[in-house]
């Protein structure tokens, strides 16, 4: 029987993955105290060397648009590198009829090195969904058990944004925001002519230096991920104090396959694949925090079979996997000729939106559960590869015509995207495939998925939105969507908005939960997830921050439980 | 190693460094950030400019795309064309990468010349000035297809050229200057808005 290459020491944690949640983790456990061991399956990241912050695209060969035009799909080949749809020898599948998409990366920090750096709070009655409305169920804490951590978080990673007592969209900790560009200037005015909440936005992007790490220089550009470290990544803002403790080993390649079980129910080690020599290896702990993103974490909970839990750890009761819900997504676009008047200036200013729109409506009854908010963007933007697709198809024809129409409307359009709230369905979830295996002997995951009328009402009101904003700012709405299809109203394929969550709930009865409070497993106390995956509900805000916020409120109680000798 | 005496890697470092400090040069990150990028354009400057050789299309078909990125996007009174602007490297590039673009523009540039064969007894490059303009401004247009069910395979090609060469273009320098976008650098401050004109 071939050896199984042991830990030679038992660490305190192992914490699987290092993007906001496994990062957040290995801060707080490692400047606590203990003893950390991390596993990541990916690579190191080096930003001098990975980043393109301040390329132009002509000096690269490929110009954006990657090998083969192909990294368009995975938002091109500028971004800090940052994942894909589809990972070769690492598979996924979807059941019939459903298509779910999954974005993963497999780098150190994970997606928070190429993330939107859009850093909402969920809202008192995001976690009482229950209560509000009879749908989806209420969350075991509330508002104010998070609220001290949401400050810790903002205060450490830095975001910006301005307190507006806006009900659904709570205010925080905030460094000063970046002044509108011209494009959001014309937006909020037409926002406000329509009754619209549009204010300034909330992401982590230093607009003053801050905890040692430099101002943003407005290069617009965080998605490359940035050498200045002056947005937030998991890589270069948690992950380094957590190194400084000299309390934290990173082990990089690492594809944890199962959570070993000991005797007494506890779990003892993690099994992972050294991608390197492609065999398996073993670290040994006293306590396990799982954050491989969600659906990961689920995919390692139920390959971890055991006598005492043959369906998987943590899923006794048969919830892991359940209740997967991404954010409903519709986009569109329109082109405002008023903006025809700015002379040619500096449109870049930090990377992501000035201002954007939280949900409104939670005044009044709409034909949809829950809300949504709206992303803004367009301008006069760095131009890059497919930039006038649009153009050439509305325009056709070619030559000095093409050229100047190409001069004439750049700068001109604003986008918008909305960004709501799924309910979860029963069919809904993802669970192991029962024939496929990944390149690593590794059971993979395969996924359900269906949008609601929920959902696609939602996505109708987004169109709807979008459309009269650009005509209350005398432009022309582009965007067509179908009514029907699978995509009615541009409503996105599940998964496309990358925020995943829900399938390792938490929940006050361990019949229909996962997780308690502390993102605890029920079964096995000394297993954590600390990723999107206890979310109960997935709110219009996007998941990153209240990831860390959990994962930063789950690690103090497991270092007062370690501190008791409970794990 | 440069004039200023400054490598390429200690501005790398310079950057790495960062937030910890301890800089090689005495200068601030965003700076080395900027110095680092002008050194890039330095060095493509300097590098001499060889004929290209292209990796997918053959000399004859590859003197036909050029020909048509000229005319999907030509010199003007403000700006040089897509040729200029490298398109047609960009476009090669690309296509020797990937097996649709291939089929596309590879088996595309085949279908120009049947074309132009079956009705002009020439290929393309031997057709006269009107006779191109005068298939051009067939394939150029979705309704042209619409009427003459022969030219399909023309418009869908002749459209995926024109996104390719205004990709190719627009990514250029010269392009990027075209439409006088000005950013891309590094600032202490974000002034927000200039006034709006009235």
């Amino acid at each position: 029987m071939a050896q199984i290459t042991r830990s030679p020491k038992t660490y305190d944690v192992c914490v699987i993955g290092s993007g906001a949640g496994g990062g957040m983790a290995a801060k707080v456990l490692t400047e606590g105290g203990l003893d950390v061991v991390m596993l990541e399956a990916g690579p190191q990241v080096y930003p001098e060397k990975d980043y393109k912050m301040l390329m132009w695209p002509y000096e690269l060969p490929h110009r954006g648009a990657g090998v083969g035009g192909r990294a368009s799909e995975n938002f091109g080949e500028f971004l800090a590198p940052n994942g894909a749809w589809q990972i070769e020898g690492e598979p996924y599948t979807s059941a019939p009829g459903a298509n779910f998409q999954w974005f993963r990366s497999r780098i150190v920090g994970g997606r928070t090195n190429h993330w939107g750096r859009i850093a909402l709070r969920f809202a008192p009655v995001d976690f009482l969904s229950k209560t509000r409305d009879g749908l989806g169920d209420d969350w075991p804490i509330t508002y104010d058990d998070l609220a001290p951590y949401y400050d810790k978080v903002e205060s450490y990673i830095g975001v910006f944004g301005t307190k507006e007592n806006v009900p659904s969209a709570p205010d925080g900790v905030f460094l000063p925001p970046p002044k509108p560009r011209c494009t959001e200037i014309l937006i909020k005015k037409a926002c406000d002519k329509l009754n619209i909440t549009c204010i300034p936005a909330r992401l982590a992007i230093l607009t003053k230096a801050h905890n040692g790490r430099l101002p943003c220089h407005y290069c617009g550009q965080c998605g490359r991920g940035c050498t200045t470290a002056s947005n937030f990544s998991s890589s270069q803002v948690l992950l380094p104090p957590a190194m400084a403790t000299g309390r934290l080993t990173l082990i990089t390649g690492a594809m944890a396959r199962e959570i070993a079980v000991g005797k007494d129910g506890k779990a003892e080690a993690v099994a992972y694949i050294d991608k390197a020599t492609k065999t398996e290896k073993r670290v040994y702990a006293k306590a396990v925090v799982v954050a491989a993103s969600a659906c990961e974490s689920a995919r390692l909970l139920l390959n971890s079979k055991s006598a005492l839990f043959p369906n998987g750890l943590g899923n006794s009761t048969g919830n892991v996997g359940k209740y997967l819900t991404d954010s409903v997504g519709s986009d569109g676009w329109g082109e405002i000729p008023a903006l025809e008047k700015m002379p040619p200036h500096n449109h870049d200013g930090v990377g992501g939106m000035h201002y954007y729109m939280p949900w409104w409506k939670f005044d009044r009854k709409n034909d949809f559960p829950r809300g949504y908010h709206i992303e803004i963007g367009g301008g006069r933007e760095l131009p890059g590869v497919g930039m006038f697709d649009d153009l050439c198809y509305d325009e056709e024809g070619y030559g000095v015509q093409l050229k100047r129409r190409a001069r004439q409307v750049y700068g001109l359009g604003v986008g918008f995207s909305g960004r709501g709230e799924m309910i979860p369905n029963p069919d809904t979830y993802c669970e192991l495939d029962p024939d496929k295996v990944d390149q690593w002997g590794i059971p993979v995951l395969r996924f359900h998925f269906r949008w609601s009328e929920y959902e696609i009402r939602q996505a109708k009101d987004m169109q709807e939105t979008f459309k009269s904003i650009v005509e209350m700012m005398g432009g022309t709405y582009k965007t067509r969507t179908a009514i029907d299809g699978p995509y009615p109203f541009g409503i996105q394929a599940g998964g496309k908005i990358i925020h995943e969550v829900g399938t390792a709930r938490m929940g006050a009865n361990p019949q229909t939960s996962v997780l308690n409070g502390y993102c605890q497993t029920h079964d096995v106390k000394n297993v954590f997830v600390t990723d999107g995956g206890p979310l109960v509900t997935n709110p219009d805000k996007n998941p990153t921050l209240t990831i860390m916020a959990l994962s930063w409120r789950a690690s103090e109680y497991l270092l007062d439980e370690a501190k008791k000798g409970n794990v | 190693m440069n004039a200023t005496g400054i490598s390429r890697r200690d501005v790398l470092k310079t950057l790495a460094l960062g937030a910890a400090g301890g800089s090689v040069l005495q200068v601030i990150p965003s700076e080395a950030a900027e110095l680092a990028h002008q050194m890039v354009h330095k060095e493509k400057a300097a590098a001499p400019a060889g004929k290209y050789a292209p990796k997918y299309f053959t000399a004859k078909q590859y003197e036909t795309l050029t020909s048509l990125c000229d005319t999907i996007i030509p010199k003007d009174e403000k700006s040089g064309g897509a040729v200029e602007a490298g398109a047609p490297e960009f476009i090669d590039l690309l296509t020797s990468e990937n097996q649709e673009f291939q089929l596309a523009l590879g088996g595309g540039l085949m279908w120009l010349d049947h074309y132009c064969t079956d009705h002009y007894e020439k290929i393309y490059l031997e057709c006269t000035p009107e006779q191109r303009k005068e298939v051009i401004d067939l394939i150029a247009y979705r309704k042209n297809a619409k009427a003459t069910p022969e030219l399909h395979q023309g418009v869908a090609f002749f459209s995926f050229l024109r996104n390719m060469t205004c990709d190719g273009f627009y990514t250029s320098k010269i392009g990027i200057e075209d439409l006088q976008y000005i950013g891309n650098v590094t600032r202490s401050e974000w002034p927000g808005c200039p006034p709006l004109p009235e």
